[in-house]
């Protein structure tokens, strides 16, 4: 083990983290912002609404991302004209706008469908008791049917949220110096393979605990219903003593 | 019977299921501080003309008014009956509360979360002002110490109560229930059944959907037996329960008392 080429590459690895991070979130956020209307036009029972979403999910949940990376950054540049005409090439020749892009479009089609599940499981008689006291369409959406999808699509999000980080390492194909691609061109040089992997490895890791951090603060205060009763729970014999006993 | 006392008049409400007909023209009409209970057996379509009358279920045809204001029904380009406008729907639901046979209280909300939510973002009105009425009827009904609870966590019984807490913060000018006490023990039927005969005695109108004969007997002021969706028997509890004119009606009620 050559310790030494590991601490030489911390800074650049530093930097690479940063740069894993940052596209991370930056997909994630708009892939969620764009998975919500997405998953309600694909309920809507209005072919029009429902089938171009449908064809996109399709699309990008049955082709690999990597493919998809591909096709954006390399594809695009065989239409450099047309794109050069619309202004937008400045944005395609860049490898960090097709990288975000790709995995942008690739995570609001996983979680759209996360989402569609979500709100297709929330129970209808807690709809109906939402209708019956005279709340409809968005109102009875924002109040009643997101706050339960969200609750029950959460942990299946989470794991697309840790795919969507492990997946972020494909940027380093198209030259960015995320993690991995921080790992590949020192290994190129050094052919400290080893090393170097097991280093990018470490700092996936490190992420990783965090985000599982973030997820367990936010799932334990919106599940205060599925656990136990406060009673119940060790330690509250402390508790004020109140009416009726516990049952 | 003036016309400024009838609170709801329900007519002629036809229903099917497919080729189904479960409602075949039934109305009612209900004036303030009317109790009406609905009995009959499965199948007899009480619940479904319950259902029509906050158009939870769309009836085929037939009328229903509150408080002299019909909801104004139409046909879609498919033929089907739909409300003219959904906005008079929402509008007139809020002002005829349903309780449910599986009580359906928002399980992720706590128990003064689930009363204070349709009165802030329906009715807007002020949360501290819902707060303090949602905790009056919390008392009320007797689970006033369970404010912070969430649905999971309170028997069926207190579930229920919190649910009939809910449809009165809305202050109902009639109040709907769908069979509140078929889900429930045995031994936690009467809780329920002593918070609504106090809701009776309060003079709030109620259409009951209940298997309880000896509740709808001693309660109503009105007993419709329905049967096959036709309206078999209706009148006084004495009378219905004493004296029934249609034979049906007597064997049901042979076999439930």
């Amino acid at each position: 083990m050559d310790w030494q080429i590991i601490i030489d590459t911390l800074p650049k690895f530093l930097e690479g983290t940063v740069l894993t991070i940052q596209i991370t979130v930056i997909s994630v956020a708009i892939g969620l912002v764009l998975a919500l209307p997405l998953a309600l036009l694909r309920l809507s029972s209005n072919p029009l609404l429902w089938a171009p979403v449908y064809g996109f999910v399709f699309f990008f949940r049955g082709t690999p991302l990597l493919v998809q990376l591909f096709l954006i950054y390399y594809g695009s540049g065989q239409f450099r004209d047309s794109f050069e005409a619309a202004g937008l090439w400045f944005l395609f020749r860049d490898p960090w706008f097709c990288g975000v892009l790709a995995l942008t479009l690739n995570t609001a089609a996983y979680t759209s469908e996360i989402l569609r599940g979500g709100i297709l499981a929330v129970p209808h008689g807690e709809i109906e008791a939402g209708r019956a006291t005279g709340m409809s369409g968005l109102l009875l959406y924002r109040r009643i049917i997101l706050p339960k999808a969200v609750r029950l699509a959460f942990p299946a999000y989470t794991n697309e949220v840790i795919f969507l980080l492990q997946a972020t390492s494909l940027v380093s194909l198209i030259t960015l110096m995320d993690i991995t691609g921080v790992a590949a061109r020192t290994a190129a040089r050094s052919f400290d393979y080893y090393e170097l992997y097991l280093t990018a490895a470490a700092f996936y890791l490190v992420i990783v605990l965090g985000l599982q951090y973030i997820f367990k603060r936010f799932e334990w205060r919106v599940s205060g219903h599925l656990r136990a009763r406060p009673e119940d729970r060790p330690g509250a014999a402390a508790a004020p003593a109140q009416g009726p006993a516990p049952r | 019977m003036t016309q400024a006392q009838t609170a709801l008049v329900v007519e002629d409400i036809h229903k099917s299921f497919g080729s189904l007909e479960v409602l075949k023209g039934l109305s009612l009409s209900a004036h303030q501080g009317d109790v009406i209970a609905m009995i009959g057996s499965s199948g007899s379509g009480k619940s479904t003309f319950l259902r029509c009358i906050n158009l939870l279920e769309i009836p085929d045809s037939g009328r229903v008014s509150l408080d002299g204001e019909e909801i104004r029904m139409t046909k879609n380009r498919r033929g089907e009956t739909v409300p003219a406008d959904r906005k008079q729907v929402d509008r007139i639901r809020s002002r005829l509360a349903m309780v449910f046979q599986s009580f359906n209280l928002w399980t992720h909300m706590t128990v003064l979360e689930n009363v204070i939510e349709a009165p802030i973002h329906v009715q807007r009105k002020p949360r501290r002002q819902a707060i303090e009425h949602a905790k009056e009827l919390l008392h009320k009904v007797g689970i006033g110490d369970r404010l912070d609870y969430y649905p999971a966590h309170l028997s069926g019984g207190q579930q229920q109560r919190a649910a009939i807490a809910r449809a009165l913060a809305m202050e109902p000018e009639v109040m709907l229930f769908d069979e509140p006490t078929s889900a429930l023990d045995p031994e936690l039927v009467g809780e329920v059944l002593r918070v609504m005969r106090q809701l009776a005695d309060e003079g709030r109108t109620m259409i009951i959907v209940t298997h309880e004969m000896g509740f709808a007997r001693e309660v109503a002021s009105e007993v419709l037996f329905l049967h096959q969706g036709r309206v078999e028997e209706r009148g006084p509890p004495a009378k219905v329960f004493g004296n029934p004119s249609s034979e049906r009606c007597r064997q049901f009620l042979a076999s439930n008392l």
